[in-house]
């Protein structure tokens, strides 16, 4: 019997595949070593032979392997991109997460019985829209951009027959996803095109006399003191200045936890519960896997009486961005 | 090539807007894309005013498209953009493919830029559906373009954004209202004070970015005046400019003058740095990061 509500781990390497599904993950996705995923860094992700003993060994324990092939190809990679989407047929991929409208009418013409999920990046915050995608290319599942209120999802879940999955911790975008040129702007890449959001290769840091600054391509990102945490120069995490206040003008360094969501969650019918984190270590994983399966399962049992643990809490607090959870954009005054 | 005037992505009063389109009616712009396309908050112009901008436009002749919002959320986002899918007259820029889904096949329609079409299958798709013309994502360099023009369905133009700050981000926080720490829902609509968003600096004074409302846009502004040879070779039909408080009239006329070669582009750029004497941006149309500049004028 298919679970309520699936969780949906990340799994940026094999040993992460593997303990995701060890821990109690009723999904994986992941992506290949190339461009066409939004998570392409160096030493991450999947050539044939790793993603065929991930699908294996997923498989062999009951869980579900989805494929990322989430950026937009350019007519130059088009080829490339078309080849994932044969291989992730020919792999026995459970589904495809696609943003490209091109790319998910190849899929359908060539591969109909390959699931299609709209991904994140897609940008689709109402039921118009994922309709347009279930019209068009048949999708069974859309990944919600973490812009919308609770009530909004709610209000979009009646309204469409496609599955909804959201997601429910980890890094938090605080621009909707496949509408961000902020990384390109300033470096060139950007999630859309090459998979990435201020890419590594573009960030430098130095010790000054005003503190430790981090630079990417060479603009002020933020700028620390010794006795503050400095984090990851990510675009919209830096501070900057706006009529003389120096503050996170777009977002502070934070990650996103919807423990306390998941009762209405379950109410409303969501089908998958998205784990961000596919950069992250396979400790990492195994260990947010835990706490999410644990939660799920107790929130499922009774969901009238659940309450988040004080232990899941702290567990998941031990290894978050900034240290600080939000409930983002679900709740409303985070707006 | 033809000039279009852009949605105004800014929130001005009623009074400044429609003596803003009076003007525009005077100038030598050929297509004007009027309506909200940022915040749904915003409200001192609705559909049956801009209506009135659209009736007084065409009277000029111009031709005038609605367009839709581009972050659609709730039910009355939903309803807004279907009165302007419904309108029954003008032409419909698409800004979100909720839109499009209203639109496709049933009548013809304009894919805004922010519908992500990067490669020739995506844009025959959309074509397919019924759009005449897209906008090319802003951070689409020429060389990309080119590989798309290459494979281009007959019967589609394409418009390309090349002048104003750059709309690079959308969201469903208001940054606006974060500044001013009030909540997006009471923000008191503090936006109308900023005619052409806020700069945001960094942190040793370079103006970087915009805050418009839910919109980041760039601090400097695109200016593709200097590359208007390199847009006709690339065989783009209509060359948008994006409305800024001031000036829109003049930056017409000089991008009118410059692709009717009355103009070199060396002297309209300068001309258009003596409008703004802050620095400008062209690298996206360049396949470099959007804030670079391969005009070489200031260096010298």
């Amino acid at each position: 019997m298919q679970p309520e509500l699936e969780l949906v781990c990340p799994a940026g390497n094999l040993p992460a595949l593997k303990v995701a599904v060890d821990n109690g993950a009723n999904s994986v996705y992941l992506g290949f070593r190339d461009d066409t995923n939004a998570r392409n860094f160096t030493g991450l992700n999947f050539d044939e032979e790793n993603a065929r003993k991930g699908v294996s060994y997923a498989h062999g324990k009951g869980a579900k392997v989805f494929l990322a092939l989430n950026t937009y190809p350019r007519t130059q990679g088009w080829e490339r991109w078309k080849k994932a989407i044969d291989q992730a047929a020919e792999l026995g991929m459970d589904a495809v997460i696609l943003a490209d409208p091109g790319l998910m009418q190849y899929a359908m013409n060539n591969h109909p019985n390959l699931h299609l999920h709209l991904s994140v990046q897609g940008s689709a915050t109402n039921y118009e829209a994922i309709n347009f995608y279930y019209e068009h290319f048949g999708i069974r599942r859309a990944v919600l951009p973490r812009v919308l209120s609770f009530a909004q999802v709610e209000e979009l879940s009646g309204s469409t027959p496609v599955e909804l999955e959201l997601f429910g911790f980890g890094g938090l975008c605080v621009m909707v996803e496949g509408r961000c040129s902020l990384s390109s702007y300033a470096t060139g890449e950007s999630p859309n095109n090459c998979g990435v959001c201020s890419p590594p290769k573009a960030v430098r840091w130095q010790q000054t006399t005003k503190g430790l600054e981090s630079r990417l391509n060479g603009v002020l990102i933020d700028r620390y003191t010794d006795e503050e945490n400095a984090g990851y120069p990510t675009l919209c995490k830096g501070r900057f200045v706006v009529d003389g206040e120096t503050y996170y003008a777009m977002e502070e360094p934070t990650s996103l936890n919807t423990l306390e969501l998941l009762p209405e969650l379950l109410r409303i019918k969501v089908r998958g519960l998205k784990i961000e984190g596919r950069q992250r270590s396979p400790a990492y994983v195994a260990q947010v896997t835990r706490v999410w399966r644990d939660a799920i399962d107790q929130c499922m049992k009774n969901p009238h009486a659940f309450v988040v643990r004080p232990s899941w809490s702290a567990e998941l607090g031990k290894i978050s961005e900034g240290q600080q959870h939000t409930l983002g954009a679900y709740h409303r005054p985070w707006k | 090539m033809k000039l279009s005037l852009g949605p105004n992505l800014y929130y001005w009063p009623r009074e400044k807007q429609q003596a803003y389109y009076e003007e525009i009616s005077d100038s030598p712009v050929d297509i004007v894309y009027i309506g909200e396309t940022v915040c749904s908050r915003r409200h001192v112009m609705r559909l049956p005013d801009w209506l009135e901008v659209a009736k007084m436009l065409t009277a000029a002749g111009k031709e005038v498209v609605l367009s839709t919002l581009t972050l659609i959320e709730s039910e009355s986002d939903l309803k807004t953009m279907r009165r302007i899918t419904e309108n029954g007259g003008f032409l419909v820029e698409a800004n979100d493919m909720g839109a499009v889904h209203r639109l496709a096949k049933r009548l013809p329609f304009i894919a805004g830029p922010y519908l992500n079409i990067y490669n020739p299958q995506t844009l025959g798709l959309i074509a397919s559906l019924g759009a005449r013309r897209w906008v090319i994502p802003v951070e689409m360099s020429h060389e990309t373009l080119l590989s798309l023009q290459q494979a281009r369905p007959t019967g589609i133009e394409t418009e390309v954004f090349s002048y104003g700050r750059l709309p690079l981000a959308f969201s469903s926080r208001c940054f606006t209202a974060r500044f001013h720490n009030l909540p997006k829902d009471d923000c008191r609509f503090l936006c109308i004070n900023d005619h052409d968003g806020k700069t945001m600096y960094t942190r040793e004074g370079k103006p970087f970015l915009a805050i418009n409302g839910i919109q980041t846009q760039s601090a400097l502004s695109y200016n593709l005046i200097g590359d208007l040879d390199s847009l006709q070779q690339t065989g783009v039909d209509v060359v948008r400019i994006s409305p800024q408080s001031k000036h829109s009239s003049a930056v017409i006329r000089l991008f009118r003058d410059c692709i009717d070669k009355k103009l070199s582009s060396a002297s309209a750029m300068q001309q258009i740095d003596a409008l703004f004497p802050e620095s400008s941006c062209n690298g996206y149309w360049h396949g470099r990061p959007g804030l670079d500049q391969t005009w070489k004028i200031h260096a010298t």
